[in-house]
């Protein structure tokens, strides 16, 4: 069943249970979030989207509250601007504002707000917190004096990784993001996935092996699939003067219908080996115990009379395929077809049935 | 003094009840030790994250070590008016803490708590949750010598 | 009329309150019995009709909440609030000491009316000994038979305010962190285990034998019309007897202090009172002659809340005590959304920079556009009332404010 409400003047229809921040935007509407995340479960505690219902006493966070029939709405009268003015500088009271070196300058949510509706300081400002942890993990940045308490990373660590390894530890003003006895995550359940990052709003987690390198937003990004397992993960190489210096995920699951932008910790930080000098770039043949570069064509030859001669001396049966999961289902097919119609062996494996 | 393995076996039946596990557990400890807090998590069925979030987030629950005696001075506001704060003082003098603090014996620990529902009496002092009526600052060395 | 007016109370200190026998032998009970004799929909007409409303402090009307509870599911629960965590109250403590049969009993019968077996108390964690009380009451009730299938568990919660509202006092049940939910959904909907619950205050559920055995007619005649019954106060603060008190709703808060209270202490000037706890608005003495009931609170812009009653003598500091409620509502602040687990803090620095003489008009403008936001878009209740003794105190008493600016 249909119900139609009036959004800044506009008459709408939605199904019923539709919430208002999706008829806002459906109308039109520009709503900001930080909370809100489509593939969580709703939180409605940062308070930025709110908005008035004509005749309510109160403003309600659109996220949350259902469209009901008949409701007339406005998304940026005087209160809304006023509490979302009075939410920022609340946020920013606190905040640890270094944009000049934040990985996360460019696509941040905070700042974005802050510039849409003239944020430049803080009424509040007072007492910081001092939250920064020296987490010795390879991987994530954890600098909690940027955090908004949005509780994203939370919800994804559990609805998306099913790792638990963060919660929100003390209450009220003291509240924050932590493992367990607000340990490292190298002690904690962490796989480091990373999802983490992927959905703070802010720059309060980031990668620590893309740090410095280019910041995210001014990167151009290459959408391919992941080469490491053959799940066939989405991601964007970030690339900056011709060399990747990062990976980011989109999230979009018309852009990444595998893993609508949830990777692994390889995917998401084990991209770096590709610049490494250490790199082999042609194939290499051994001889007398040393191996020398060679060209595709000599190393294939090789390989080829070498497998027809164990083939003609031993038979098919004394040669056996391993193959990877780091090549596609499509590539598979093939490596086993090549075993079963040229050689003539039954003799394949692959390295994921292990 | 009970092994906590049992004390948490005892509620695990509580849907829900890691907070009445923890009140066991403190009876017996006055904290909650790690071990026993991972414990809790496993039996029922929480990361230890989401345990220790828990924990962390009631004022009557602790994590770090404490004395044998808790005592808690209530400092709402008709606790206030009455003198809270003298007697707090008071306190601190007698035993050479801060609210906070555990004296080095290991025998009291000093905290602050909010109302206690008993402020017909006012000010009033919980020592091991039990409360402590009209508490004047010189009554301080008095009350505390009873506990030994 | 300046008497007490006991009703819950009336038999206090002369039966046991663990007793079942004892309750029955001044009348208990019996209102289950009517209550099980009707059926659910009359009963919960009935209660609707007596017009009770909540004593917890937000006054919605009883029967009409237990309406809203859908009749399907199987699995329907009944939860008492005796968190009691509004700092100078304590009158469901005192309820449950005196006569905690008749909690039981009034548990029992919503049960009755929305078809549930399953009660739970959560009672604060300060009240350790009243939990072992109520134990050993329900145990006593089970096996006298006079619950029959009704039954009750306790759980404590462990020193957080919060947990006084409803949905975070169901979380804290879970075993979770009590972070109170958004509404809706609404408990009598989705409230523990996403069942539906009514939650209900112990005086609230206290009223329901008596209304049952007297008749809804009887109790809607008690006090003031549209807030019937009786109130349960507790007097605290500069009063000569700081004690409780059981008074029909209609009563003057002057009768309040001057006839029960006996006057402020030590026959000084009343500055202000503070009404329903530490979230209530501060009344200047030229308020006092309003009734206590819901709506004549709200008129002048207080709440009857908890029912506390905190007076202030003329010596008082105004300042002084809003920072120390300011800090209250630091310490008790969930975390969960921006205006209260930041506003909170301002507000309590702010108020300790005014209180220490380095605060300047700016601040009380800034206060001022902070509360209005607080109120507005705060998550839960508690935000939402966080700023009410800042903002009642600004107005009637904002004298006390500038004399200590720079
Ligand atoms: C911060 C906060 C604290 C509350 N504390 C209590 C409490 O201690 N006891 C209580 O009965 N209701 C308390 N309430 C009100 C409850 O949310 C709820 O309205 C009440 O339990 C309903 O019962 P009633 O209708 O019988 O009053 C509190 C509400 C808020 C927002
Ligand atoms: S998190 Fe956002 S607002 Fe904060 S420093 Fe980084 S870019 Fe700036
Ligand atoms: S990296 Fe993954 S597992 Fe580790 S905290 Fe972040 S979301 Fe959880
Ligand atoms: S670290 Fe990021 S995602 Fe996590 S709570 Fe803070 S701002 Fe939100
Ligand atoms: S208003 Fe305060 S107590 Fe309520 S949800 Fe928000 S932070 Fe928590
Ligand atoms: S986005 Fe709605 S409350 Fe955070
Ligand atoms: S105010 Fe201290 S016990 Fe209630």
């Amino acid at each position: 069943m249909d119900i139609k409400l009036t959004i800044d003047g506009k008459e709408i229809e939605v199904p019923q249970g539709t919430m208002l921040l999706e008829a806002c935007r459906k109308a039109g509407a520009d709503i900001p979030t930080f909370c809100y995340d489509p593939d969580l479960k709703l939180a409605g505690s940062c308070r930025m989207c709110v908005v008035q219902p004509k005749g309510w006493r109160n403003l309600v966070a659109s996220c949350v509250t259902p469209a009901q029939n008949g409701m007339v709405i406005e998304t940026e009268s005087s209160d809304v601007v006023e509490a979302r003015k009075v939410v920022l500088e609340l946020m920013l009271a606190r905040h640890k504002l270094t944009c000049h070196t934040c990985e996360k300058d460019g696509e941040c949510n905070l700042q974005d707000y802050c510039y849409r509706y003239g944020v430049t300081e803080s009424r509040f400002a007072g007492k910081v917190h001092n939250l920064f942890k020296d987490d010795s993990n390879p991987f994530i940045e954890r600098d909690y004096d940027k955090c908004v308490m949005c509780t994203r990373c939370v919800r994804a660590c559990e609805e998306i990784t099913g790792a638990r390894a963060i919660n929100v530890m003390d209450r009220g003003h003291h509240a924050h993001i932590a493992t367990a006895y607000d340990g490292s995550l190298e002690d904690s359940p962490c796989v480091f996935c990373g999802q983490c990052i992927m959905v703070c709003p802010v720059g309060a987690l980031s990668s620590k092996i893309a740090a410095g390198q280019g910041k995210p937003a001014q990167n151009d990004k290459v959408m391919t699939t992941c080469t490491y397992c053959g799940t066939g993960c989405t991601f964007e190489l970030n690339v900056k003067n011709d060399k990747i210096v990062g990976v980011t995920s989109n999230r979009d699951a018309e852009w990444s219908p595998v893993n609508k932008g949830a990777l692994c910790v390889k995917g998401r930080f084990g991209w770096d080996f590709v610049n490494s000098p250490e790199r082999l770039t042609t194939p290499l043949i051994k001889e007398n115990g040393e191996f020398r570069p060679a060209s595709w064509d000599e190393a294939l030859d090789l390989a080829a009379d070498k497998i027809k001669a164990v083939k003609e001396q031993y038979g098919p049966d004394s040669i056996s395929m391993f193959s990877s999961a780091r090549i596609t289902n499509e590539e598979n097919y093939l490596a086993q077809k090549l075993m079963r119609a040229a050689i003539g062996s039954n003799n394949v494996d692959h390295c994921a049935r292990l | 003094m009970a092994n906590y393995m049992d004390i948490i076996a005892g509620c695990k039946d509580k849907t829900g009840g890691i907070i009445e596990a923890y009140h066991a557990i403190q009876k017996e400890y006055n904290y909650i030790p790690e071990e026993a807090l991972k414990e809790a998590a496993k039996a029922f069925k929480l990361s230890e994250a989401q345990a220790f979030g828990v924990a962390t987030f009631y004022s009557y629950l602790s994590v770090k070590k404490r004395g044998k005696y808790i005592i808690r001075m209530c400092e709402s506001a008709p606790c206030h008016v009455a003198g809270a704060d003298e007697v707090l003082k008071a306190m601190e003098a007698y035993l050479g803490i801060k609210v906070g603090e555990t004296t080095p014996d290991n025998k009291f620990t000093l905290e602050l708590t909010e109302c206690v529902g008993q402020c017909q009496a006012t000010p009033v002092v919980t020592i091991n949750s039990e409360p402590v009526f009209n508490v004047k600052p010189e009554m301080v060395p008095g009350i505390l010598a009873g506990y030994k | 009329m300046t008497q007490e007016y006991r009703v819950l109370l009336e038999h206090a200190d002369k039966i046991n309150p663990e007793s079942a026998a004892d309750y029955i032998q001044v009348g208990g009970y019996k209102g289950l019995e009517k209550a099980r004799s009707m059926n659910p929909k009359d009963l919960t007409e009935e209660v609707k009709k007596s017009g009770l409303r909540g004593r917890g402090g937000a006054g919605f009307n009883a029967g009409m909440k237990w309406s809203f509870v859908p009749q399907y599911p199987e699995t329907k629960y009944v939860v008492c609030n005796f968190d009691e965590g509004e700092p100078g109250t304590y009158k469901d403590r005192i309820i449950c000491q005196k006569n905690a049969q008749a909690l039981l009993e009034g548990m029992a019968i919503c049960g009755h009316a929305i078809g549930s077996n399953n009660g739970y108390i959560y009672c604060r964690g300060e009240y350790p000994f009243v939990v072992e009380m109520l134990k050993k009451a329900i145990g006593n009730a089970k096996e006298s038979g006079a619950l029959g299938e009704f039954n009750i568990e306790v759980r404590m919660g462990a020193g957080a305010y919060v947990c006084g509202e409803e949905t975070a006092l169901i979380e804290s049940i879970e075993g979770h962190r009590g972070e109170p939910r958004f509404k809706p959904p609404f408990p009598g909907v989705e409230g523990l285990w996403r069942m539906p619950t009514v939650v209900n205050n112990v005086e609230t559920f206290a009223c329901l034998p008596y209304i049952m055995t007297n008749g809804a007619d009887w109790f809607a005649g008690i006090g003031a019309k549209s807030y019937p019954g009786t109130k349960v106060l507790t007097l605290t603060g500069d009063i000569e007897n700081p004690t409780y008190f059981e008074v029909p709703t209609d009563y003057l808060l002057r009768d309040v202090i001057y006839e029960l209270g006996g006057g402020v202490k030590g026959g000084k000037k009343l500055k202000a009172v503070q009404v329903g706890g530490t979230s209530g608005a501060f009344i200047p003495s030229q308020n006092l002659d309003t009734p206590i009931d819901f709506d004549s609170m709200g008129a002048i812009g207080a709440a009857l809340g908890s029912g506390a009653v905190f007076v202030m003598d003329e010596s008082r500091d105004i300042v002084d005590i809003i920072n120390r409620i300011a800090k209250f509502f630091e310490h008790e602040s969930c975390g969960q959304c921006t205006p209260c687990r930041e506003g909170t803090f301002r507000c309590k620095e702010i108020m300790e920079r005014i209180n220490t003489g380095r605060g300047s008009l700016k601040d009380i403008e800034n206060l001022k556009v902070l509360a209005r936001i607080m109120q507005k878009a705060s998550l839960c209740g508690l935000g939402q009332a966080a700023p009410i003794p800042i903002t009642s105190t600004l107005e009637h008493f904002e004298y006390e404010y500038l004399r200590k600016l720079v």
